[in-house]
């Protein structure tokens, strides 16, 4: 039996929401508590802290957060440094960052403070998505409470260091979560990816080094550094250390989101939290394990399988946000690809050809595919389709938009023939299991 | 991608209003001064609030004005982003999450519901009150499926929506009402239903505390004093050890150890007078 988190081990202490988001309860959570002492033990403690905690970036990409703080300039040279926050959550099945932004915006703000100190950077912007209008409006009001406390400011929280905290909001754009295209939006442009390099951390925001972090990523530094590393590498196995927010959503009895230690059994996470697969764990087809960027894993795999980002990536998927989408028997596994496909359609964003125009292609032949209106030999066209859209573009959407295609013929290609030979001989093309 | 255009038809005015105006203002202050078109997503959205939920040509060429930038650059984010509407829509606008999370929990019951109650999407209802949208993620996804309205009161999730659910909310707001955002299902918001598993005991004792930063190099005292700039000192905010009790024996308090507690409870010496502070010592220590 696998040991579960206990509650007092839980970074997010308000995820739900059942107490006051405010300050004060923050405070009595333990917000904002030490945070001028963690300052005051200077930048590279800060930073050397953070890595050898082995906290992984927690937008989806898992890039050691310590390290790329280390990428920033050390001395700050005639053009000002930048934090700026990833809460552009449009991920399919990631709604982890909007109970952070609701309910414990505190933690967020104290992170912002100790990651601008410890990248000189005076000022930070929060992207919220824009479709997050409450939680803008509550981040709003959390940012003026901490000024009103002088806990962000000039002279923040008593240390002598100046900072400045925006909230920014975007208007609806998937694109805008991949870090370059964010600070574009940012700058009041069509949020279009960057090319890489120069990478933000040299030019990015205004031309001025940047440091783009997600929301759940910055959020867990103050209390890393509180409770300190040893705590907090308890949880998880090696190189996938901590806690994370997990998001369970599609076909399981109770939808939620909770935290718990990383490398977790993905059946525990399931059946403890989210009471089970709806009919049973046997009734299970499979899940996709991070957004829906990932390619899904068939039940055989899911038995086993813990939530990490090296265990996932050995049974080539991914944790990405660790939003767990599951799908029982009933599900038509290929209309759920063939939407996620509509859906990388319509948030491309237009500036590569292999993107703009292959995305389209592949969700029209994936249509197809669901009515069973195709020929077996397309599936290979398709495949080797999506191998060539991936990797040849300038950001990641091109290889989200592959890879639940690729997962889909990796697991269930037979369904796929199955589907065309029916539609071939006049069957119904799709049965619906009992539930 | 989405090609989307600007509406054929169009008003031949537009005024924006004086809140609006002073709104866009405020968000121009926030960024540096040679950088103020950052400003232009958040100003579009506030002129979009203030136009009745679209945004007219003349409307995007008065931010272009506003925030002097080209009008071609403003065409161009206006249409980018998904969330600017740029054709009329309902007095209530429904947008309906229809990604595959939502799709799974029942989304296409609603799109059929949606269909009935108020027409083709993106097209005005007949009284003109309401139009529909399917839009991808709303990131709300352990609460699917869901749809946000918009209107004069806001713009509100609705979670964890049954047909039956939706219906209900339509009915309100076509009586006028408005009705509570939020799951509809008795959830409070992403807890699994039923009762939270986690998070459901005060634990505020246990994890405030801390005496000394763990792993520190330096020899920082965690300080419980914070700057409050209203009282313009120091007060004590944060953590108190609610076990930590006074000594009943004032004797071994530790502030009182070695002290003599009956010293100057019995005047013996009236006539000693006590060595008066030097005005100089006092007046720094009020200064600090």
């Amino acid at each position: 039996m696998v040991e579960l988190l206990k509650d007092e081990d839980r970074v997010f202490q308000n995820l739900y929401g059942f107490k006051d988001w405010g300050l004060d309860s923050a405070r009595d959570r333990g917000a904002w508590l030490g945070t001028s002492a963690i300052l005051a033990q200077g930048r590279d403690w800060i930073i050397d802290q953070v890595k050898s905690s082995g906290l992984r970036g927690r937008g989806g990409a898992g890039f050691p957060t310590g390290l790329k703080w280390s990428f920033m300039p050390k001395e700050v040279g005639n053009r000002p440094h930048y934090l700026v926050v990833n809460a552009d959550e449009s991920e399919p099945g990631s709604c982890k960052d909007r109970d952070i932004l609701r309910h414990e915006p505190h933690l967020l703000i104290e992170g912002c403070l100790v990651a601008a100190y410890a990248m000189q950077a005076h000022a930070c912007y929060i992207y919220v998505r824009g479709e997050y209008i409450q939680e803008r409006n509550r981040l709003d009001e959390a940012i003026k409470q901490a000024y009103a406390a002088g806990l962000v400011g000039k002279n923040a929280c008593g240390t002598g260091w100046d900072f400045d905290i925006y909230m920014h909001h975007g208007a609806g754009a998937y694109i805008c979560g991949e870090e370059t295209a964010l600070l574009e939006s940012l700058e009041g442009k069509k949020g279009q990816p960057r090319l890489k390099p120069p990478f933000p951390a040299g030019a990015g925001l205004y031309g001025c080094p940047t440091t783009v972090n997600n929301v759940e990523s910055i959020s867990v530094v103050p209390t890393i550094l509180r409770r300190g590393v040893d705590w907090w590498t308890q949880f998880g196995r090696e190189n996938n250390k901590g806690t994370k927010v997990f998001s369970i959503s599609g076909h399981v009895n109770n939808p939620c989101n909770i935290e718990e230690a990383l490398s977790i059994p993905m059946r525990t996470l399931l059946e403890t939290y989210a009471g089970g697969v709806r009919g049973g764990w046997d009734n299970l087809k499979c899940v996709i394990p991070g957004g829906s960027s990932v390619p899904l894993l068939p039940k055989e795999i899911c038995d086993t399988v813990l939530m990490d980002f090296d265990a996932l990536r050995e049974n080539q998927s991914g944790l990405g946000t660790a939003a767990v989408i599951v799908m029982d028997k009933s599900t038509d596994v290929i209309k759920a690809i063939a939407r996620l496909s509509y859906f990388y359609k319509h948030e491309s964003c237009g500036q590569c050809t292999p993107c703009r125009e292959g995305t389209g292609w592949m969700w029209r032949v994936m249509e197809r595919m669901v009515r069973g209106e195709a020929d077996t030999s397309e599936i290979d066209m398709l495949l080797s389709v999506s191998k060539q859209v991936e990797g040849h573009t300038i950001c990641a959407l091109g290889d989200a938009a592959a890879w639940p295609i690729q997962g889909l013929i990796r697991h269930f290609r037979h369904e796929i023939e199955d589907r065309i030979d029916n539609y071939r001989a006049n069957k119904p093309v799709f049965v619906q299991a009992a539930e | 991608m989405s090609a989307r255009r600007l509406s054929i038809s169009q008003p031949s005015s537009f005024e924006l209003s004086d809140s609006a105006n002073k709104e866009i203002n405020k968000w121009i202050k926030k960024y540096p001064k040679d950088r103020i078109r950052s400003a232009l997503i958040p100003a579009l959205w506030i002129i979009q609030k203030d136009a009745g939920g679209w945004l007219p040509e003349l409307a995007l060429r008065k931010i272009g004005d506003m925030l002097d930038m080209a009008y071609i650059r403003v065409y161009e984010v206006a249409t980018f982003y998904t969330m600017f509407n740029l054709k009329p829509v309902g007095v209530n606008y429904v947008q309906m999450c229809g990604t595959t999370p939502c799709w799974l929990r029942g989304s296409d019951e609603l799109k059929v519901l949606l269909n009935r109650k108020i027409g083709e999407q993106n097209t005005l209802s007949n009284d003109g009150k309401f139009s529909w949208l399917e839009v991808e993620c709303l990131g709300s996804c352990s609460n699917a499926p869901m749809v946000q309205i918009s209107n004069s009161a806001g713009d509100h999730y609705y979670e964890d929506l049954t047909a039956e659910s939706l219906e209900n909310i339509l009915d309100e707001l076509v009586a006028g009402k408005q009705p509570q955002q939020g799951p509809k299902n008795g959830r409070f918001s992403s807890e699994p239903l039923g009762g939270a598993i986690a998070l459901n005991k005060d634990l505020s004792f246990k994890i405030n505390i801390l005496n000394k930063l763990p792993n520190a190099e330096k020899d920082t005292r965690v300080n419980y004093y914070e700057w409050d700039p209203k009282a313009k000192r120091a007060t004590r905010r944060g953590w108190v050890d609610p076990k930590r009790k006074a000594n009943s024996d004032p004797k071994k308090r530790s502030g009182n150890l070695g002290r003599d507690l009956t010293a100057g409870l019995v005047d013996e010496a009236p006539d000693i007078a006590r060595p008066k502070r030097s005005s100089n010592t006092k007046s720094k220590k009020a200064g600090k």
